[in-house]
């Protein structure tokens, strides 16, 4: 099984339905079979903020959901978990997809992608970094469970070693 | 540089938000949510009788539309209304496109337009002497979105807006005031009561 596929099928088992996006590349394949599945209600959001507060709403109103992102996207995060999913105690469940390192070509990228993990340590988040697809499964599960479970919020980085990432020629 | 309430565009009445806000709560008979957002919003929305159905926002300036239509979508049967403020719109123009697209008919948003950041010290926002909230809704897609021209044809549209086969967005010009009352800034109490008031959880 792909890494998108391992996504979607434990979001499904989880019962998570929602997922607002901002979109990657990388992701393009998950998306794809996010919108063609009708378990799912996905849909692009104009801002990675904006579909914290579209899930966090969801969640209050008894509707599990998830945001796809990509690093640069996240970087726009702090101020809302902040403020919202950590001191509401919101089950805020992220998947990002690393840009900046591992072969990047865009300097901004990598220098934005050094803000992440400074930013999750600061506020005490869980967040993990996905590299094997052997583990995947395990990770994006059990983070899930304990998000809901804790009541906050996790951050799964995909990384280029699971994804293949972006490269200059693509 | 003019102020919103000098705009040649808006031929409205200047009404009061806490006014406003407490002729929409007592309309409400069928457990319908109300997201509040951040500062004076929500700051009248407690001060005009809370109930658990009302959700406060004590930060994620922009939002309160956004999460409204988290609500919206996770309970379609419940009607749920969102009071924002004119410079938090601004924060998140984008998210009307994204209304507009998922096309909710169970949200009602109301635009609270005082053309300031009254909280900060009353400061003009860079919309207030050119831009049209309304019409900048329309243009994302919000077709059924109109100014309301007084407190009664605030009451009419917010009625309409219950029945109607989309989303809603009413804007309201309003004055200079400062919120009535305090929201309680206890967040986890807040989600707590609030996803009670939805019936999603009971009480311990």
């Amino acid at each position: 099984m792909s890494w998108h596929d391992i996504v979607l099928q434990t979001l499904k088992r989880n019962d998570i339905r929602l997922v607002p996006y901002v979109p990657d590349r990388v992701l393009t394949t998950l998306i794809k079979n996010l919108h063609a599945d009708p378990f799912f209600t996905t849909f692009p959001a104009a801002r990675e903020e904006e579909a914290v507060g579209i899930v966090s709403g969801a969640w209050m109103g008894g509707m599990r959901g998830a945001v796809l992102m990509q690093t640069s996207g996240f970087a726009t995060l702090a101020n809302v978990l902040a403020s919202l999913a950590i001191p509401y105690q919101i089950p805020l469940i992220m998947f990002v997809s690393e840009r900046g390192t591992l072969g990047e070509f865009n300097y901004g990228q990598s220098l934005v992608c050094r803000t992440m993990r400074p930013v999750l340590d600061s506020l005490a988040m869980e967040h993990h970094t996905a590299t094997r697809l052997d583990e995947f499964e395990f990770i994006v599960d059990r983070s899930i469970k304990q998000a809901i479970t804790t009541q906050a919020p996790v951050a799964l980085i995909l990384s280029p070693l699971l994804t293949g990432g972006k490269v200059f020629d693509k | 540089m003019n102020s919103a309430n000098d705009n040649p565009a808006r031929n409205t009445k200047v009404m009061n938000r806490f006014d406003l806000t407490s002729r929409l709560i007592a309309k409400l008979k069928n457990e319908e949510a109300v997201i509040g957002g951040i500062g004076n919003t929500n700051f009248d929305l407690w001060a005009a009788g809370h109930r658990p159905q009302n959700f406060y926002m004590l930060g994620s300036m922009g939002l309160a539309f956004p999460i409204a239509l988290g609500v919206a979508l996770a309970q379609p049967d419940r009607r749920v209304f969102a009071l924002e403020g004119d410079g938090s719109l601004l924060m998140q123009l984008g998210s009307l496109t994204t209304i507009a697209t998922l096309a909710p008919k169970n949200l009602t948003m109301v635009v609270m337009d005082n053309g300031i950041y009254q909280i900060t010290g009353a400061q003009p926002t860079p919309a207030a002497a050119v831009a049209d909230i309304v019409a900048i809704a329309v243009a994302s897609g919000l077709a059924n979105s109109t100014w309301a021209a007084d407190e009664d044809d605030f009451e009419r549209l917010i009625e309409q807006s219950i029945s109607a086969a989309g989303p809603t967005l009413i804007g309201v010009r309003i004055d200079d005031k400062p919120g009535t009352g305090t929201t309680r800034r206890d967040p986890v109490q807040i989600r707590e009561h609030f996803m009670h008031g939805m019936g999603v959880r009971e009480p311990l």
